[in-house]
């Protein structure tokens, strides 16, 4: 559609020239979330899998991140390797057992996953536990071809990192990969008994799914230059639903959305401190009563009716 | 006396005993997800929050009105239980007809409201409710406040009573055959909508029960149910939801597994139960008292 | 001539988006056993749900003893005094058979006692504490029909009782339905079997495409046959 290119080559400018209108760390830190929800996307969206325990891989690939860059003083580019492959093979253990169930407990079993790994968190030494991995340095990249340590330059690696993560859901949403997975969605027993084996292919989307998450996660440190608690928290598991959720489910760029919305919210009320959870709860309450759809998915109907008329 | 692979047994079992606490929780609550999960087709999110509702409920009832824990312990769960039936009415019924995940999503967005709240007007560190009844006695092997014992006695009383008031009464034959079958049901002239909103309450109002047992032992605080939650759903996938009395074993028994991993291997306590859940998903992913669908 | 119990006037009703009743009218009078006649998918189990109420959408007029219960629920409908007996029979399996028995409640006076039941259905008596799903499938369809009895309801809607049943035991079925009738219940009952329903109702309504599209009196059952043969495709 010729619409959506035209849409996606603005999209692509604005994000060029963004950094002449708002701070580069903003910027970052959205982006990250932004490519964090659109994993979690991936699989709520486009499998039907809702995790609800995805800060598991978003927080660990930001300690891995930490750890080889700090304490081992190995380069970037080994840091985020090391978040994405973490958070891969978390994935796939965790993902292979909670496959095992469906619906609801899928949720139920994510949820509880990621707390383990949080009550770990807490008590392994190389998390720093309470306090964090703080004072990660932001070494140059590419053997020292691009420094990082001007907010600018970095602001355009984490472009590219996002427009990877992104391209490469786009990429797997519509390549024949995707298409059984939405048959799964649909009719798992369809699927099935078409041949296809269902849960290798919800194996297969959980551990993309965790190792994008895990690359958003690695990049946050990055940008941040710590790892916290915070990042592997139910209360972030609930944030990139959210997100995904406001933005709308099952578009490929509502998460996108939903992620500039959210963290800006944030950013504008972190003042009102608790009060912050207290509004992100409402508009969970209020999605879910009254804008399933999101904000993409509502305009998108918007759009389709007004072409109708 | 006797001792087990070098622990003295005055810690072995006080940390049964803590288990046996736990148990009790976890059981009470896992108990009322259940219920709720068959009548209402909603994991309740806000199950936690309601919890620690009833221990604020006890406690703002003594600092303001000095109402004593005895009548705190059926007004608090009053309270709480209408406020369930107030969110049903008004929030819940709304979304029976959606996938089970938008209930998910209600309740958590719905428990983030209420724990702010309280966090907001109470803060997060906790405030102390005096013992109801204070002292112990000494059992030789070790010492029992009467007060825990209490609670375990008071929990398994609760449990084994919405047992029989499940299985063996004419409502719980009700709720049986709507969990099964809600239109038919209905079509025998049963106001089924009206035992939904009951059942809600109900498994609210159990909750909020817990959350007044707890009170005395634990700080009064706005986040004491958070962390809870999260481990009750893993008790709930241990488990499995199609039986009562399972829930109740289950909830039980992992409190005592707790409690035994605090003597033998403190590091693990916090994630002993999580790791158990692997271990069922692996074994048997049905849950022990689940039935494959 | 008895006064009409139940007067159902251009009834249409809908499953979602599929519209499956056009214009149902028929009327039944009290004391009287009726069936419903019709292919598969000709809507007469759609009506007997929606008499009950529960089917999402439905317009027209189901007038029972005078009141319209058109806009009613099915819990409303019910305490009237109709009772429905659905065709998968709806025994509920963590329920035991006294408690399946004992689940309608009663809403009128003039229902049968469980002892009355019991002695109508003497094996249900005997497997009273067996898990409602265990019994045989004639089983599970007396306890289907026994356990509206007791309710006092006095119109009685029947799904396809005999569906899948041996002849042995869809003759005993057809003696309790001839039993309930000399009782005074009114009976809608929905057959395929048409030689079944020709033994004990009063009068037949043909239904095709979601409508009444004839009525054959039971005393021109045997002038009719070649008309009925031909719209039930037999």
């Amino acid at each position: 559609m010729n619409a959506t290119r035209i849409g996606y080559a603005l999209l692509i400018v604005l994000a060029l020239v963004a950094p002449l209108f708002a701070y580069p760390v903003f910027l970052m830190k959205a982006l990250c979330f932004a490519l964090f929800a659109c994993a979690f996307n991936l699989l709520l969206g486009y499998a039907g899998l809702m995790s609800f325990g995805h800060a598991m891989f978003f927080g660990m690939a930001g300690y891995f991140y930490g750890h080889v860059v700090k304490a081992w003083n190995l380069a970037p580019e080994a840091g985020l390797l090391a978040g994405v492959a973490g958070a891969a093979l978390l994935g796939l253990v965790t993902g292979a057992l909670a496959i095992r169930r469906q619906g609801i407990y899928f949720a139920m079993i994510t949820l509880a996953f990621a707390q383990m790994v949080y009550f770990f968190c807490i008590q392994a030494p190389f998390t720093g536990g309470e306090d964090g991995l703080q004072g990660i340095p932001r070494t140059a990249l590419l053997g020292g071809l691009i420094p990082i340590k001007d907010d600018k330059v970095l602001y355009y690696v984490v472009l590219a990192i996002f427009l990877f993560g992104y391209a490469a859901i786009y990429r797997t949403i519509h390549s024949p990969f995707g298409q059984v997975l939405k048959a799964i969605r649909d009719n798992e027993q369809r699927a099935k008994s078409l041949g296809y084996e269902a849960d290798r292919y919800k194996l297969l989307a959980f551990v993309l799914s965790a190792a994008l998450a895990g690359l958003a996660g690695a990049t946050k440190a990055m940008v941040q230059q710590f790892a916290t608690l915070t990042d592997v928290a139910a209360s972030t598991s609930g944030e990139v639903v959210l997100m995904a959720l406001v933005g709308g489910l099952g578009t490929i760029i509502g998460p996108v959305v939903g992620a500039f919305i959210i963290v800006t919210m944030q950013n504008y009320l972190a003042f009102t401190g608790e009060f912050v959870l207290v509004i992100q709860g409402a508009i969970f309450v209020v999605i879910v009563l009254a804008f399933r759809k999101g904000v993409v998915g509502e305009l998108a109907d918007w759009w389709k009716r007004r072409q109708a008329r | 006396m006797f001792e087990l692979l070098g622990i003295p047994p005055q810690a072995l079992f006080g940390q049964l005993l803590l288990g046996l606490i736990n148990g009790a929780f976890y059981a009470m609550l896992s108990l009322g997800l259940a219920v709720i999960f068959g009548m209402l087709n909603v994991i309740n999110f806000t199950h936690g929050a309601q919890y620690m509702m009833g221990a604020f409920a006890a406690w703002l009832l003594l600092g303001i009105l000095d109402v004593p824990f005895w009548a705190s312990l059926v007004l608090a769960p009053i309270i709480v239980g209408l406020f369930g039936i107030v969110l049903e009415k008004l929030l819940l019924k709304r979304i029976y007809h959606l996938d089970h995940l938008y209930g998910f999503l209600l309740t958590f967005g719905l428990a983030l409201v209420i724990e702010g709240l309280f966090q907001w007007k109470w803060g997060s560190s906790g405030a102390p409710y005096p013992n109801p009844i204070p002292g112990g006695f000494n059992l030789g092997f070790m010492f029992l406040p009467t007060y825990r014992g209490f609670v375990v006695v008071a929990a398994l009383v609760i449990c084994l009573a919405t047992w029989y008031g499940i299985e063996r009464t004419k409502l719980g034959a009700y709720l049986r055959a709507a969990t099964e079958n809600p239109t038919l049901v209905r079509a025998f002239g049963i106001n089924v909508p009206r035992l939904i909103t009951l059942t809600y309450g109900l498994g609210v109002a159990l909750a909020a029960l817990a959350g007044v047992l707890a009170a005395p032992i634990q700080q009064v605080s706005a986040l004491m149910g958070v962390n809870l939650v999260l481990v009750v759903f893993a008790v709930v996938v241990i488990g499995g939801m199609g039986s009562i009395m399972g829930s109740i074993v289950t909830g039980f028994g992992l409190g005592l597994v707790e409690g035994l991993t605090k003597v033998f291997y403190p590091p693990a306590s916090n994630t002993v139960i999580f790791v158990v859940m692997a271990l069922v998903l692996l074994i048997k992913p049905a849950g022990l008292f689940g039935q494959t669908k | 001539m008895a006064e009409t119990l139940l007067k159902v006037a251009g009834l249409q009703a809908w499953y979602g988006e599929s519209h499956i009743l056009h214009g149902v009218d028929f009327e039944i009078r009290r004391g009287e056993l009726v069936t419903l006649l019709g292919r598969n998918g000709a809507g007469k189990t759609t009506t007997l749900r929606s008499i009950m109420g529960i089917l999402g959408k439905r317009t027209g007029s189901i007038a029972f003893e005078g009141r319209e219960t058109i806009g009613m629920t099915s819990d409303h409908i019910a305490r009237l005094g109709i009772a429905y007996c659905p065709e998968e029979r709806g025994i509920f399996s963590s329920l035991n058979v006294d408690e399946n028995l004992r689940l309608p409640p009663v809403v009128k006076p003039g229902g049968l006692s469980i002892e009355e039941i019991y002695k109508l259905f003497p094996n249900l008596l005997e497997r009273r504490h067996s898990q409602g799903t265990k019994l045989s499938g004639g089983e599970q369809q007396m306890l289907a029909i026994g356990r509206i009895l007791r309710t006092g309801a006095n119109l009685l809607l029947l799904d396809e009782p005999t569906e899948g049943l041996a002849p042995v035991i869809v003759q005993r079925i057809g003696e309790i339905i001839r039993q309930l009738k000399s009782r005074g219940f009114t009976i809608l009952l929905v057959e395929q079997n048409f030689h079944f329903a020709a033994t004990v109702a009063d009068r037949h309504y043909v239904m095709e495409d979601g409508r009444v599209i004839d009525t054959v009196a039971s005393s021109d059952v045997q002038q009719s046959i070649g008309k009925l043969q031909s719209y039930l495709g037999v």
